[in-house]
């Protein structure tokens, strides 16, 4: 276990021996990982491989053990709200709108653990990024499509100003265009903000052209690692996820 | 024409007693979306801790009243940490019937300490009617009470639709998971709750009880809620103004009904307030201002 001191040097993010189950079902059996600052990583894996449950388990959202720690701060016995505290913004999957609330205020809980006077500010500047959410934002959110949820969802994570974005599957239920053009935002994200990500993806072309390095989880164990380039031409990740 | 009128003001005066106790029901259940079935009990313990600061303390109603409100509200913060917190929000079954459980509870204890001989509530309003016209009688107490709902009401649209803690408030209740995720304190938040729809409730019972034609006693609100859950569920249950509404109509319907369909007697009053409860839901399933959920996935 990390020791639960706060030290600005730990990595932004650090899982090891990650343990995680629904009730009897043990889902993950003790992954270890790393996602140092300013990377992209994506997980990579087959449904059922514990993907979306390691993102749930960093955000402390299913019953876990093990170490997980955010710049040296372990997340031990933290509350969900109190990861989000320290910089840590999730996109789940489904992107967990808020739906009966205006696209405003779903923007506004964004930005609800900052205290600084730029929100407005902020949220105009996505409005600008993405106009379809502006010319809509009085309306409930549960009524912009899927894409528009997705980038009103992306956006709502980084009115957070978040150190570490989490990402789970962002790509799901999205017509083949508007996913290409998603990554391209994320990575736009990615060289203005600096933000460390890491994402869930099954699309693992496009997911591993904007990502820095990747783990491939299997069966809840992490069965490859390495930099996008040897994950993109590793004869089995290419076989099993690229799909040529 | 006098008797109608005569009628109407009844439904009114009524009416606003179940609306706003509807208000009561609808806070709590835009906090947790769960029916809380002690929501009622919170409105008489409210009301008879105003009557012992009125009546025995012998301080002037109102300021009576302001500090039942706060004492209220924190007896159900403190039920919200104890009793409901250690339990899965979402789970609503357990919580339903912990909240049956807090119903008898606080019924028995209120009848222990204040026995259940009905007794006079001090007045709130003037006596006395503001229009009269043979026997159709407009009193200080119906124009009150209505007043008091329609402010009660703009300050809680303010509370929830321009504050942060509003945001959070309804925040919890669209998405609890979201809601963790973006930092709202979930516990603390729905603490806010319990707190706010007891304080509501506590004007609402001290409202009810304070009718020169009331008194209060132990059981009165199990009664009343019965009326007030109707107007809550026609106004669409997640709506502040559809409570109102929905008070009123129901006032109104039950009035009318016994008054003009004499073939219905008066004891199936609220027996013909649930008939067209069912059937306006028939029609719209969401009550009358209910928010229909829409999502587009």
């Amino acid at each position: 276990m990390t020791a639960p001191t706060k030290t600005k040097t730990g990595a932004p993010l650090e899982v090891s021996a990650l343990h995680a189950a629904y009730g009897p079902v043990q889902v993950l059996h003790g992954i270890e990982f790393r996602v140092d600052e300013g990377e992209a990583v994506v997980i990579l894996g087959a449904n059922g491989s514990g993907k979306t449950t390691t993102l749930r388990a960093i955000c402390r959202m299913v019953s876990t053990s093990g170490s997980v720690s955010v710049y040296g701060t372990s997340l031990a016995g933290k509350k969900t709200e109190a990861v989000t505290k320290l910089g840590v913004a999730h996109v789940p999957q489904g992107r967990g709108t808020f739906a009966d609330l205006s696209v405003d205020d779903n923007m506004r809980l964004g930005a609800f653990v900052r205290r600084d006077k730029d929100v407005q500010k902020d949220i105009d500047g996505w409005y600008e990024v993405f106009p379809i959410l502006g010319s809509r934002r009085a309306q409930p959110a549960g009524q912009l499509s899927g894409g528009e949820q997705q980038m009103l969802a992306i956006s709502r994570a980084l009115m957070g100003n978040p150190r570490v974005l989490l990402l789970d599957e962002p790509s799901l239920g999205l017509a083949p265009l508007i996913v290409k053009d998603l990554f391209e935002r994320l990575k736009q994200v990615k060289l203005d903000r600096g933000t460390t990500m890491l994402v869930v993806e099954q699309n693992a072309n496009l997911a591993l052209a904007m990502a820095d390095r990747g783990y491939v989880l299997e069966a809840g164990l992490i069965a490859i690692s390495g930099t996008a380039e040897d994950l993109r031409t590793n004869e089995a990740v290419r076989r099993a996820y690229l799909g040529y | 024409m006098e008797l109608l009128l005569a009628r109407l003001f009844d439904g009114v005066s009524s009416g606003a007693t179940y609306a706003v106790i509807a208000v009561a029901l609808v806070l709590i259940y835009k906090a947790t979306t769960l029916i809380n079935f002690a929501q009622g009990e919170l409105c008489m313990i409210g009301s008879f801790i105003a009557y012992a600061f009125a009546v025995d303390v012998g301080l002037p109603v109102i300021p009576a009243v302001i500090l039942a409100m706060v004492m209220t509200a924190l007896l159900a913060a403190g039920i919200e940490r104890t009793l409901i917190r250690p339990f899965d929000p979402s789970n609503h079954l357990p919580l339903v019937i912990i909240t049956l459980g807090l119903l008898l509870l606080i019924n028995s204890v209120a009848g222990m300490i204040w026995g259940y001989d009905p007794r006079r509530f001090p007045g709130v309003f003037p006596d006395g009617t503001v229009f009269e016209w043979g026997v159709a009688r407009l009193r200080w107490y119906t124009v009150g009470t209505l007043i008091t709902t329609i402010v009660l009401l703009v300050l809680l649209s303010l509370l929830l639709n321009r504050t942060k803690v509003g945001l959070a408030f309804r925040a919890v209740s669209s998405n609890l998971e979201s809601a963790a995720l973006s930092g709202v304190p979930i516990g603390r938040t729905l603490q806010f709750g319990w707190a706010l729809a007891a304080a509501v409730g506590t004007i609402a019972g001290v409202l009810f009880v304070s009718d020169p034609f009331r008194q209060i006693e132990p059981t009165f609100a199990a009664r009343v809620l019965i009326f007030a859950s109707a107007a809550a569920v026609l106004g669409g249950l997640d709506s502040l103004w559809g409570a109102l509404v929905g008070g009123l109509v129901i006032g109104m319907v039950e009035s009318m009904l016994i008054g003009y369909l004499t073939f219905i007697p008066s004891q199936m009053g609220l027996a013909s307030a649930v008939g067209v409860l069912i059937i306006v839901l028939l029609i719209r399933p969401n009550g009358l201002f209910g928010s229909r959920r829409v999502e587009r996935v």
